[in-house]
C-alpha cells in the first residue's frame, strides 16, 4: 500500500495550482485534505503524474458572511463543525458535521475536497443541495459559479473542467421561518451513509410548507434533490400524511446500488424512513398532533 | 492460596508496561530499523485459484533499486511444504484426514487469493511494489470453490487434485448413545444453524525484521509472532542452523488473538532465507490489504443440530453434523471444529452426544484459531437450541439453563471426547448457578421481565433481553517454564517463553513474584518473547499465559523464596519459619530491624572468593517448569438489554452485564481489560463484522471501510462481576480469561433480538446486519398479516 511514483507541487496561491492544472489536465490531481485521495493513491487505484498540493494556499481557507455566507473550499471540516457564523447562518452544516467520518478525519478534510471528490454517500454534496448552495470554480479561464444542482454529475463525476479549481461554497441566507432537519443511518458511526436526508423548507403565514429542499444521499449515484417529495410538499399544509406520501414519493427519484452492506431494496426502505424522519423534525410542532 | 491475602495477589495493580506503550517508546517490529536495511514486497494472487503457466520477472529484476526477486524455482530445496502444526487428534473415528499444508511460494496452483508467488527484495517498499507491477504471471483461472456445501458435489472442482476430495478431514465423537436419548424423549428440536466467525485485524498487522550476520554466523528474527520459541526451533531446522544461533525476538505486539500464532507463514520462511541469501538485514511490514487477504481468519460452520428433552426441560441428548470451512489449506490441523465440537456441551449435563463434522478445503484465505477458535460455533449452537426448547417447552429460558447445569459437586466433569489438546474433555471445577444468580440480579431479569418490557413497548420502543452461558477450555499444555532471578540492586527479573500481545504479562506475571517475595511489583521487570532470554516453552494461545506460564513462575519465584529463608534463617540465626519477605526485605518476624536486602543476600549468593556449597547454584535464582495435566475450565454468562428499531433494523445496546469464572483473579483490572476487549470483538463478530468472498473467490471486505470492526461509538459500557471457582490442576488456581469475552455474544444478540419482537421470529444466523434485522422484523409482520 505505498502509492507509484509521482510529482508533486505545493502551490501557495490559486494562480500557482492553476498553472499545474492548465498545463497537466487530468494527469494532475489537486490534494485537499487527502483522506479519500491518499488512500486511494496507496491502493494504487489511480496514478497521477503530478499532485497540486492546496494546503499551502491559505487565501482558500475562510468563513465570511456579508448577506451571502462564504466558505473557502480549503476550509477544514472540523472548523465548518465549530463556527458560530456557521451555526447561526446554516445550522444544517452544523448538524450534518458530527455525521462526516471521525474527528481526525474532519480535521484534515476540507469542504471543497468532499464536494469535488463527489462520493455519493457524502453528506457535504447533500446539505449543498438542501442550503441551495453555489459552487464557485476559477481557471485561467475566468470564474464561473454553479448551482449545486448542476455540480453533482454522478459517482466521483462533477462540473468541474480538469483546469478548474473549486474555490468557494457560496450559501444564500436562510429566509425567516425556515426549518432544517438532517438525518442519516451508517453501519457505524461515522460510516458513509447507507442513506440520508437533508432538508430544508420554510412555512408562509398560513402555516403551509414553502420552497422544499429535501437531498438525498447514499442511495443514488451522486447526491441529489428528490423533486417528487419537493412538489408534493410544496405549498401543502403540513400533516402526516403529507409526511409519509413525500417520504414514498423520494423513491421515484432515487436508484440506490446494492452493495455488501446493503441491498438497493433496504436503502430505497432507508431513505423513505429517513425522509420522513427529517420532515417530522423539520416541522416539529407544525405537525401538531399528528405526530405518531 | 493462602498468599492471597497480601498485597500483590489479586489486587488491581496499574499495568507496568502502560507508561512506555501510551507515551510511543515501546519497541515494536516496525521500530527495528538496522543499517543497509532491505524492504520486501509479495506479488499475490489475484485470483482465488488457477494454475501458473509461466512467471516472467525479468523487467521487475532490471528495475533500479530492486536487489533480488525470487519464485518457487529460486528457493531450490527450501521449498518445502510448512509443517502440520496440530497433528490429528486421537479420536476413535476420523475416517479422513488430509495433510495439506501452505508452500511458501505457489509453484503450480495458487489456492486463495492474496497466496504469495514472487518475493520482491528492493532498497526500499516503495520500490518493491512498483517492481510488483512489472511482474508478469500467465495464470490458467480455474472454478473457485467458495460455498462448503458446493465443495462436496461429486463433481464439484477440487482445491487439492491429489486429495482427490475437498474434505480435509471427516471426525465423529461420541458420548453415551443418541439412539436411547431419541427413544426416550418428549420434545426433539431440531435446526439449521450458520455461525460465521471473522478476521482478528489486529491494530498492528504481521511483520518481520531479519538480519543474518555472516561474520558472527547467527540469525536475528523480530517477529509478530505470539510463539517465538516454536519459530526459532523450526527457523533453525529449516535453515540447517544450531538453535543458538537464531534468536527470535517478539517485542511489544498490537495484539494477536491467535492468528499470530500460525506457524509457519509464508513470509515468516522466506525473509529469513532471504536474509542469508543477500547477507543484509530484510524488512517485511505487512499492510492492512495483505492483511485481510492473507492473514489467517476463522469463518464459517453449518451445524444441523438436535436436542432430545424430557417435557420438563431435562436434556436427555445432542446431535450434531456440522461442516467447517478450513480454507486453502489445513496447517492448524482440527483445533477449531474440533473445539466448537467440544465447547458446545457447555456447562450443562448431556448425558448422549453425537457430533461429526467434515473440514472442507475452499480456495479462500486459510482458517487458524482467532478469540475463540471455534467455541463461538458451538456455543451459539447450543444457547439457540436452548432457548428455542425453552419456548416450546414453556420454560423461562434461565430455568431450563439452571436445570441442566452441571452441579457443583460433580467435578471433576468428563465429558468423554477428546478435545484441542488431546487430552479428554474433562472440567476441573465449576460453579454456574451463582453466576446466572448473580447476571439476573446485574441485568435486573425479573424487573425487565414484568415491568420494564411493557413500559417500553408502550412507548413504540422495542427492547429485548438476553442471558446466556458457556464454558471456555483454557490453559492447556504441554508446558511453560520461567526463570526468576533477583539482582544485586534488589530488583527482580523474570523471563519467560511465551510472548505477549498486549495482555498485560509484565503485571501479572509479575504480581505472581511480588507476592512469594516481598518485592514491589514495579521493581520486577519481566522479558517476554526473546529466545536469548529463555530457551524453552510453546506460546501464548488457548488462553493459557497466566495459566500455565503463571503457575511456572510462581514455582520459579517460591523456589528463590525458600533459598532467601534458607540463606536468611543461616544468615540471622532464626528457623525460617520466623522470618517474613516484604519491601525488598527478608526480616524476622516482630523485629523488622533485623532485616536483610535480598540484594545483598543475591551479592552472598555469589561470592568472588570461596566456594558455593555442594548441591547449591549461585546467585539467588530459580527456573521451574509447569504442565498441566489438563485444561482448565472457565465458565460465565452474559446478558444484555438491546433496542432494535424496527424501521431500520439497527440496534442499540442499553446495558451489558459479564458475570465471569476464571478461577483465582491475579489482577481484576487485566481481567476485566480481557473481558471488555473480548466482548467487543464479540459485538464486532455479532453484528458488524463479515467477511465476504463473493462467488469467484474475490474478497470484498479488505479495508476497514467494509470489514467493519466496532469502535467506541458502537461498543457499550460493560458491568463485569466475577465468581471465583479456583482450578485444583495448577498451583494458582487460575483459569483463563483470554476468550471469554467474545464466545458467547453471538447467541445472547440472537436471544435479545428475539425477545424483543416477542419472538415473532427465530435468529439461526450469525453475524446480523441492520438489514437482516430489518428482513426478520418485516418478514414477520408480512407473516402476520
Amino acid at each position: 500500500m505505498k502509492p507509484p511514483p509521482f510529482e508533486y507541487v505545493a502551490a501557495h496561491s490559486v494562480e500557482e495550482a492553476l498553472d499545474v492544472l492548465v498545463t497537466h489536465g487530468w494527469d494532475a490531481k489537486v490534494l485537499a485534505g487527502g483522506q479519500s485521495l491518499i488512500p486511494t493513491l496507496n491502493f494504487r487505484l489511480a496514478a497521477p503524474a503530478i499532485l497540486v498540493d492546496l494546503n499551502p494556499v491559505s487565501e482558500l481557507a475562510f468563513i465570511e458572511a456579508n448577506g451571502m455566507l462564504r466558505i473557502g473550499a480549503m476550509t477544514r471540516q472540523r472548523t465548518l463543525e465549530r463556527d458560530e457564523t456557521i451555526a447561526r447562518l446554516a445550522p444544517l452544516i452544523t448538524a450534518a458535521m458530527p455525521h462526516v467520518a471521525h474527528p481526525q478525519i474532519r480535521t484534515r478534510g476540507t469542504i471543497g475536497g468532499s464536494l469535488a471528490h463527489c462520493d455519493p454517500a457524502a453528506e457535504l454534496p447533500a446539505v449543498c443541495l438542501a442550503l441551495d448552495a453555489t459552487l464557485v470554480a476559477r481557471s485561467q479561464r475566468g470564474e464561473r459559479a454553479i448551482p449545486a444542482r448542476d455540480f453533482f454529475f454522478g459517482l466521483f463525476s462533477t462540473a468541474l473542467e480538469p483546469d478548474e479549481l473549486l474555490t468557494e461554497i457560496r450559501i444564500p441566507p436562510m429566509p425567516p421561518n425556515t426549518r432544517y432537519a438532517f438525518r442519516e443511518v451508517a453501519r457505524r458511526h461515522g460510516d458513509f451513509a447507507l442513506a440520508g436526508v437533508a432538508l430544508t423548507l420554510q412555512l408562509d403565514e398560513a402555516g403551509r410548507i414553502r420552497a422544499p429542499r429535501v437531498a438525498l444521499f447514499g442511495v443514488h449515484d451522486a447526491a441529489l434533490l428528490s423533486e417528487s417529495a419537493m412538489r408534493l410538499l410544496d405549498g401543502a399544509a403540513p400533516s402526516e400524511a403529507l409526511v409519509r406520501e413525500a417520504a414514498e414519493a423520494v423513491a421515484h427519484d432515487i436508484e440506490p446500488s446494492s452493495d455488501i452492506h446493503a441491498s438497493a431494496a433496504y436503502r430505497t426502505h432507508l431513505a423513505k424512513v429517513l425522509t420522513a424522519r427529517a420532515l417530522r423534525d423539520a416541522l416539529g410542532d407544525a405537525l401538531g398532533h399528528a405526530t405518531e | 492460596m493462602t498468599a492471597r491475602e497480601t498485597r500483590y495477589f489479586g489486587k488491581p495493580v496499574r499495568r507496568n508496561e502502560d507508561p512506555k506503550l501510551l507515551t510511543g517508546r515501546a519497541l515494536f517490529v516496525d521500530d527495528v530499523d538496522l543499517p543497509g536495511m532491505l524492504h520486501a514486497a509479495f506479488y499475490r494472487s489475484p485470483y482465488a485459484h488457477a494454475r501458473i503457466r509461466a512467471i516472467d520477472v525479468s523487467a521487475a529484476k532490471a528495475m533500479p533499486g530492486v536487489v533480488a526477486v525470487y519464485t518457487a524455482e529460486d528457493l531450490g530445496d527450501y521449498w518445502q511444504p510448512g509443517p502440520l502444526l496440530v497433528p490429528p487428534p486421537p479420536v476413535h473415528k476420523m475416517p479422513v484426514f488430509n495433510k495439506r499444508t501452505q508452500v511458501p511460494l505457489a509453484k503450480e496452483k495458487v489456492r486463495f487469493v492474496g497466496e504469495p508467488i514472487v518475493l520482491v527484495v528492493a532498497e526500499s517498499r516503495y520500490i518493491a511494489e512498483d517492481a510488483l507491477e512489472q511482474i508478469d504471471v500467465a495464470f490458467e483461472p480455474l472454478p473457485a470453490v467458495v460455498d462448503v456445501e458446493a465443495a462436496l458435489a461429486p463433481d464439484a472442482p477440487l482445491v487439492h487434485e491429489d486429495a482427490g476430495t475437498n474434505i480435509a478431514a471427516h471426525v465423529i465423537q461420541e458420548k453415551g448413545n443418541w439412539e436411547e436419548a431419541l427413544a426416550a424423549a418428549d420434545v426433539v428440536i431440531e435446526r439449521r444453524f450458520v455461525y460465521d466467525h471473522g478476521h482478528a485485524a489486529p491494530m498492528e498487522t504481521r511483520g518481520i525484521v531479519a538480519h543474518w550476520d555472516a561474520r558472527m554466523q547467527t540469525l536475528t528474527v523480530w517477529d509478530t509472532t505470539q510463539a517465538p520459541i516454536p519459530i526459532r526451533n523450526g527457523l533453525a531446522g529449516m535453515l540447517g542452523l544450531s538453535e543458538h544461533q537464531v534468536r527470535v525476538i517478539a517485542p511489544f505486539i498490537g495484539g494477536g488473538f491467535g492468528p499470530k500464532i500460525m506457524m509457519f507463514y509464508q513470509e515468516e520462511v522466506l525473509i529469513p532465507w532471504a536474509s542469508m541469501q543477500l547477507a543484509r538485514p530484510i524488512k517485511w511490514i505487512e499492510d492492512r490489504r495483505e492483511n485481510f487477504l492473507a492473514m489467517t481468519q476463522e469463518r464459517y460452520q453449518i451445524h444441523d443440530a438436535k436436542i432430545a428433552l424430557t417435557r420438563d426441560g431435562k436434556i436427555l441428548g445432542v446431535w450434531d453434523s456440522f461442516l467447517h470451512d478450513t480454507g486453502a489449506y489445513i496447517p492448524y490441523g482440527l483445533t477449531v471444529p474440533l473445539n466448537a465440537q467440544c465447547t458446545l456441551l457447555g456447562p450443562y449435563v448431556v448425558p448422549h452426544y453425537y457430533s461429526e463434522f467434515k473440514a472442507v478445503f475452499t480456495t479462500k484465505a486459510i482458517v487458524t484459531p482467532y478469540r475463540g477458535a471455534g467455541r463461538q460455533h458451538g456455543v451459539f449452537v447450543m444457547e439457540r437450541l436452548l432457548d428455542i426448547a425453552a419456548r416450546e417447552l414453556g420454560l423461562d429460558r434461565t430455568e431450563i439453563r439452571r436445570k441442566n447445569f452441571i452441579p457443583p459437586d460433580a467435578f471433576p466433569w468428563d465429558n468423554e471426547i477428546i478435545y484441542q489438546d488431546f487430552a479428554p474433555l474433562v472440567y476441573d471445577s465449576g460453579n454456574y448457578e451463582p453466576a446466572l444468580d448473580k447476571a439476573m440480579e446485574m441485568i435486573g431479569y425479573r424487573r425487565f421481565l414484568e415491568e420494564e418490557k411493557a413500559r417500553y413497548r408502550a412507548e413504540g420502543r422495542h427492547v429485548g433481553l438476553g442471558i446466556v452461558a458457556y464454558v471456555e477450555g483454557t490453559g492447556i499444555g504441554p508446558y511453560e517454564g520461567a526463570r526468576v532471578q533477583v539482582q544485586p540492586n534488589g530488583k527482580v527479573i523474570v523471563a519467560t517463553g511465551v510472548g505477549t500481545q498486549g495482555q498485560g504479562h509484565f503485571t501479572s506475571f509479575a504480581q505472581v513474584v511480588a507476592e512469594q517475595l516481598g518485592v514491589p511489583v514495579e521493581d520486577i521487570t519481566v522479558v517476554t518473547g526473546d529466545t536469548a532470554e529463555f530457551h524453552w516453552g510453546t506460546g501464548t494461545f488457548a488462553s493459557r499465559g497466566a495459566v500455565v506460564a503463571g503457575s511456572a513462575i510462581y514455582e520459579a519465584a517460591k523456589a528463590v523464596r525458600e533459598k532467601v529463608l534458607r540463606m536468611a534463617s543461616e544468615e540471622l540465626e532464626v528457623s525460617p519459619d520466623d522470618l517474613e519477605l516484604a519491601d525488598g526485605n527478608v526480616f524476622v518476624r516482630g523485629a523488622p530491624d533485623r532485616a536483610l536486602r535480598l540484594g545483598d543476600l543475591a551479592i552472598a549468593a555469589n561470592p568472588l572468593r570461596g566456594a558455593v556449597a555442594p548441591d547449591t547454584e549461585p546467585g539467588l535464582e530459580a527456573t521451574r517448569y509447569f504442565g498441566p495435566p489438563r485444561g482448565a475450565t472457565a465458565s460465565g454468562v452474559h446478558a444484555m438489554l438491546l433496542e432494535v428499531d424496527p424501521e431500520t433494523g439497527f440496534v442499540r445496546i442499553l446495558k451489558y452485564v459479564v458475570v465471569h469464572d476464571c478461577g483465582t483473579v491475579i489482577n481484576p483490572l487485566i481481567v476485566e481489560g480481557q473481558i471488555h476487549g473480548g466482548v467487543a470483538q464479540g459485538i464486532g463478530n455479532a453484528f458488524y463484522e463479515k467477511i465476504v468472498y463473493d462467488e469467484h473467490g474475490q474478497l470484498l471486505t479488505a479495508s476497514f471501510m467494509d470489514y467493519l470492526v466496532p469502535t467506541a461509538m458502537e461498543v457499550p459500557p460493560m458491568e463485569v462481576a466475577h465468581v471465583e471457582t479456583p482450578s485444583p490442576w495448577n498451583p494458582l488456581g487460575a483459569k483463563g480469561v483470554g476468550e471469554a469475552g467474545a464466545i458467547p455474544v453471538g447467541p445472547l444478540f440472537a436471544q435479545a433480538l428475539e425477545d424483543a419482537f416477542d419472538n415473532a421470529f427465530e435468529v439461526t444466523e450469525i453475524p446480523l446486519s441492520p438489514q437482516q434485522v430489518w428482513a426478520l422484523v418485516h418478514g414477520s409482520k408480512e407473516k402476520q398479516s
